[in-house]
């Protein structure tokens, strides 16, 4: 089932690619938006059948490699769960919104449908060479999406710097895992084996310097300070629905990472390295949260917001590693904290950059200064705008504010400096959305020169359909976060169960 | 004394056909001698079906004094030279067909297949440059194969550098003889570590010497770019591939069976040896505007990774399993590149390929999956020969190796994707496209189609692969 769930993109794809006659656009998008609609009702299906206080489910294994310890075993806990959803959900979203594409929309679809099984299929994953196969093909997919479709030269600049630079990174994990890889007896990739075994306990600089490769490989990803740098020009130069894939599901791989490897996998070595963590997590969500202040592009402010929200959540997962002055409980609601987090922004910011999509079709300049008094001509499109970003900086009865407050509350205990210092961040993102919605949103109307047509429609019905209900779940995550928190919970209880041994 | 002679059909295959198909090529009018060719083809199947049986009776055994070894390694590169010999059939298909000499190149082709088989089996110093020499002269004349400036001058070069380090060798041999009063690696093995430690030193450094100049490893890899650009592209494809597995079973074979582990400090300096050439080919590689030339560079580096496995022959468990599974790993995605060129002859320069995705989506596909392949993208092969041997590397005790090739990997992917890049550009004209990319024939393309799908395929089932190359190695 889950590796349905998983492939049925991906066979979707190779479909739509070895159709041997040539497929209108419109079918090609028909066809993607019925995959992603189809495979968001099957992870629904995993949903309503999951367990959340079963542990690993849907579990299957088969041999790939035996011997090399590589085996293709996938499962889903309240770990990953929420994530699995949301990746269906996102990718559905942009599936609608590109409905609104001309340029080579068969490859862009299929490109996006490799995309999805790939992202599922990290998230599934429960070997870590498995885990990455899906992380380095991820790179692979976001580079052709970078390059093909984004703003020219500059596109595919960035697109190379994005793909070098995650390059690195993943390449650090790799040697990471050959160092779990090593350290086991016998020999295996396999993430529950290991994290039963815990390999390396009283490993002492050897464990260091797997967390280490570790660390820098899913940091590179996430991205935290001072691995940020290839984030920005990726996200401005891609196309919107590629940012809000990047920022909505493929961020995540990082965060995830620490939650699903490099915690339980690592338990001692995380407690005594866990104040580098933190104050990873501290720096990167204040610094992003200033640079985007400074920014006069939207796109890029978006990006830095990205900082400054994983951040937070390397704070948390960084805060549950700390046993002195906490409880079980406070470790356990800084990890639900962080996975509600990384939901909440895929959330949130896919539905911000996909409104700068927007943004650039009518104006042709993402310039924040370019605009003025755009609520006249498209209300709905300010409305949605405006919504996205109270969500974003984190307003009550949205998802963000929960994911926030457990976070916070969650580490306090452990640093409460650093803490301290990383709640500024939400008064400073809370400073740059206000000013950037006052600047293109009030006063007299103005559009920049280069607009196509003169005027600025308000939302179509496709790209409304595509953010709405994505600002809407953040509402009612925000509103009713039950369901939601009942299902991580018991996993990152367990997950703290596993650092704190 | 082992005569068991049925232990060497493949090889006697491919000697077999070679001769008979001279003999034939002489007398057959020109529009027939494809004959030689699928005479070929058959001798590599036919070689296949003998190792295939091989592996599957136990038939590991050391024949003729020990002086050539049946197993393990030998049972792995004879499945990957032979496969790659078919696929060079293919590539090589549409330039030669009808060509003056035909038979002759299929012939030397043969050959030096044989040659490089030979190497890898070699159990003895003297076998082992019997299979240098076999695998070496074919080869020189392969590269001025055209009779054009550029490929006489790319075979002088081979040549001269080759009758060179050919010699080096032979002087290694000799001290090697003298040192252990023997040829043999058992022999070796036993009287090495009572020899005087320069002797073995410097007898160890010159064998090694004609073993790196046929891998095209730093420092001996000066002549690959200058050949792979000068001859044509199917010979390049034939001299960065087939002669590679060879040497390096080779080069294994030798540190594994006949040096003790304790008289020369043999590990360090493949180590060296190995950094120094992914470095060198990675660098040189960069800024290259030639098609053939940038695989060539890429192929040293390749090289380089290869070498780590040499350099933690007897520290790990896991190098022969390494070595083994991303020899025939490597051949396949880089014989899958080579493909492609061959069967783009006008192209030259990357930015020649501008538009090729529009043009014939195919082979850019199977670009996409040779470049990203050799960089070690899962799930191709070449990702898990990477993994192995970076394991290996690790385990036995060279982690720096493996971050300088963790970092080697990644600086690797910016000149691959300098081609990969415009092949996904708008291709702008409509006259020069259907000058520059103008088909060869569809055997090249076939074959690329193949390589492609072949190293995918052996990533996806290395889990069926890899026990092949477990086994021990006989002395």
């Amino acid at each position: 089932m889950l590796t349905l769930v998983v492939f049925l993109p991906l066979a979707v794809c190779a479909g739509l690619l070895l159709w041997p006659r040539p497929v209108s656009d419109r079918v090609c998008t028909g066809v993607w938006i019925a995959a992603a609609a189809v495979d968001l009702a099957l992870a629904a299906a995993l949903w309503a059948g999951f367990d959340p206080d079963g542990g690993l489910q849907y579990e299957q294994r088969a041999d790939w490699i035996p011997t090399a310890g590589v085996g293709y075993h996938v499962g889903v806990d309240g770990l990953s769960l929420p994530l699995l959803a949301l990746t269906c959900v996102l990718f559905l979203a942009v599936a609608v919104y590109s409905l609104r594409e001309t340029r080579r929309v068969r490859a862009y679809a299929c490109l996006f449908l490799f995309l999805e099984t790939v992202c599922l299929g990290l998230f599934s994953a429960l070997d870590l060479i498995l885990f990455f196969v899906y992380f380095d093909l991820s790179i692979v997919g976001m580079y052709f999406v970078i390059a093909g479709w984004g703003h020219g030269e500059r596109g595919r600049a960035a697109a190379l710097k994005f793909f070098l630079y995650t390059f690195i990174g993943s390449l650090a994990l790799l040697l990471g895992f050959i160092g779990l890889y090593l350290a086991a007896s016998p020999h295996t990739f396999d993430i529950t084996e290991l994290a039963a075994a815990d390999p390396l306990a009283g490993r002492g600089a050897y464990a260091a310097l797997v967390l280490l490769a570790l660390g820098v490989g899913l940091a590179v990803k996430t991205p935290a300070v001072p691995f940020h740098t290839w984030l920005p020009p990726a996200h401005t130069e891609a196309p919107a629905a590629g940012s809000a894939i990047l920022a909505g599901v493929l961020l995540k791989m990082g965060t995830y990472g620490f939650v699903r490897i490099a915690m339980p996998l690592l338990p001692g070595v995380w407690r005594e390295y866990a104040l580098a963590f933190i104050v990873v997590g501290a720096v990167s969500a204040v610094y992003g949260a200033l640079v985007a202040l400074g920014q006069t592009d939207v796109k890029r402010m978006i990006a830095y917001t990205s900082v400054n929200h994983m951040g937070y959540v390397v704070l948390a997962v960084g805060a549950a590693g700390v046993l002195s002055g906490t409880d079980d409980q406070a470790r356990t609601l800084a990890v639900t904290g962080a996975v509600t987090q990384m939901v909440s922004h895929g959330l949130i910011t896919g539905a911000l950059f996909l409104l700068t999509g927007v943004l650039y079709e009518r104006g042709r300049t993402y310039a924040v200064e370019a605009y003025s008094g755009l609520a006249g001509p498209a209300p709905r499109f300010a409305a949605a705008v405006a919504v996205a970003a109270f969500a974003s900086l984190g307003i009550p009865g949205f998802s963000g504010f929960i994911a926030e407050f457990q976070i916070f509350t969650g580490s306090l205990a452990a640093q409460a400096t650093a803490t301290a210092l990383a709640v500024t961040g939400i008064l400073l993102t809370a400073a740059l959305f206000l000013r950037a919605l006052r600047q293109m949103f009030l006063g007299a109307l103005r559009l920049p020169p280069g607009s196509p047509d003169g005027r600025f429609g308000d939302l179509a019905v496709p790209e409304t359909t595509a953010v709405a209900p994505l600002l809407g779940l953040a509402l009612v995550i925000g509103v009713l976060p039950r369901p939601l928190l009942d299902v991580i919970e018991p996993a990152s209880r367990a997950v703290a169960g596993l650092v704190a041994r | 004394m082992n005569r068991n002679l049925t232990a060497l059909l493949p090889e006697i295959c491919l000697v077999g056909a070679a001769v008979t198909g001279l003999l034939a090529g002489s007398w057959l009018p020109r529009h027939r001698q494809w004959s030689v060719a699928v005479l070929a083809a058959a001798a590599a199947l036919a070689g296949l079906a003998a190792t295939a049986h091989t592996l599957a009776a136990d038939g590991e055994q050391t024949v003729f004094s020990a002086a050539f070894a049946v197993d393990a390694a030998t049972g792995a590169a004879r499945l990957a030279v032979l496969i790659t010999l078919l696929l060079l059939l293919a590539v090589s298909a549409p330039g030669v067909r009808g060509h003056r000499r035909e038979s002759e190149y299929w012939v030397l082709l043969m050959l030096s297949a044989a040659g490089t088989l030979a190497l890898a089996g070699a159990n003895d110093l003297l076998m082992l440059f019997a299979g240098y020499l076999l695998a070496s002269v074919p080869a020189y004349a392969l590269a001025g194969f055209a009779k054009d400036a550029r490929g006489v001058e790319a075979a002088l070069k081979y040549y001269l550098l080759g009758a060179l380090f050919g010699v080096v060798m032979l002087g290694g041999v000799a001290l090697m003889y003298g040192a252990g009063r023997g040829t043999g690696y058992r022999q070796l093995h036993t009287a090495l570590p009572a020899a005087p430690y320069g002797v073995v030193a410097v007898g160890l450094v010159a064998v090694l010497a004609g073993l790196l100049f046929k891998s095209g490893a730093a420092p001996a890899h000066f002549w690959m770019p200058d050949v792979a650009d000068g001859a044509a592209a199917p010979v390049a494809a034939f001299v960065t591939t087939l002669p590679k597995i060879g040497a390096l079973i080779a080069v294994y074979r030798l540190l594994h069976q006949a040096m003790p582990a304790d008289t020369v400090d043999w590990p360090l300096l493949l180590a060296v040896l190995a950094a120094a050439s992914m470095t060198l080919g990675n660098l040189a590689a960069f800024f290259q505007t030639s098609a053939t030339r940038l695989l060539a560079y890429s192929a040293v580096s390749q090289a380089g990774y290869l070498l780590m496995a040499a350099a933690v022959a007897t520290r790990s468990e896991l190098a022969q399993q390494g070595l083994l599974f991303y020899l025939p790993a490597y051949a396949l995605t880089n014989l899958g590149a080579f493909a492609v060129v061959a069967e783009l002859p006008h192209a030259r320069r990357l930015e020649d390929y501008r538009g090729l995705a529009r043009r014939r989506p195919a082979l850019a596909a199977v670009l996409v999956v040779c470049l990203l392949g050799l960089v070690g993208t899962p799930p191709t092969a070449v990702f898990i020969g990477k993994l192995e041997v970076f394991s290996a590397a690790v385990d036995g005790g060279y982690t720096w190796l493996a971050v300088l090739a963790a970092v080697n990997t990644v600086a690797s992917l910016f000149y691959y994707l300098r081609w990969l890049a415009p092949c996904f550009r708008p291709a702008g004209d409509e006259d020069r496209l259907r000058t520059v990319l103008a088909p060869s024939g569809t055997w090249a393309a076939a074959a690329a189609c193949a390589a492609a799908t072949g190293s995918l395929v052996l990533g996806l089932a290395a889990g069926a692969a890899l026990p092949l190359a477990d086994g021990p190695l006989l002395r």
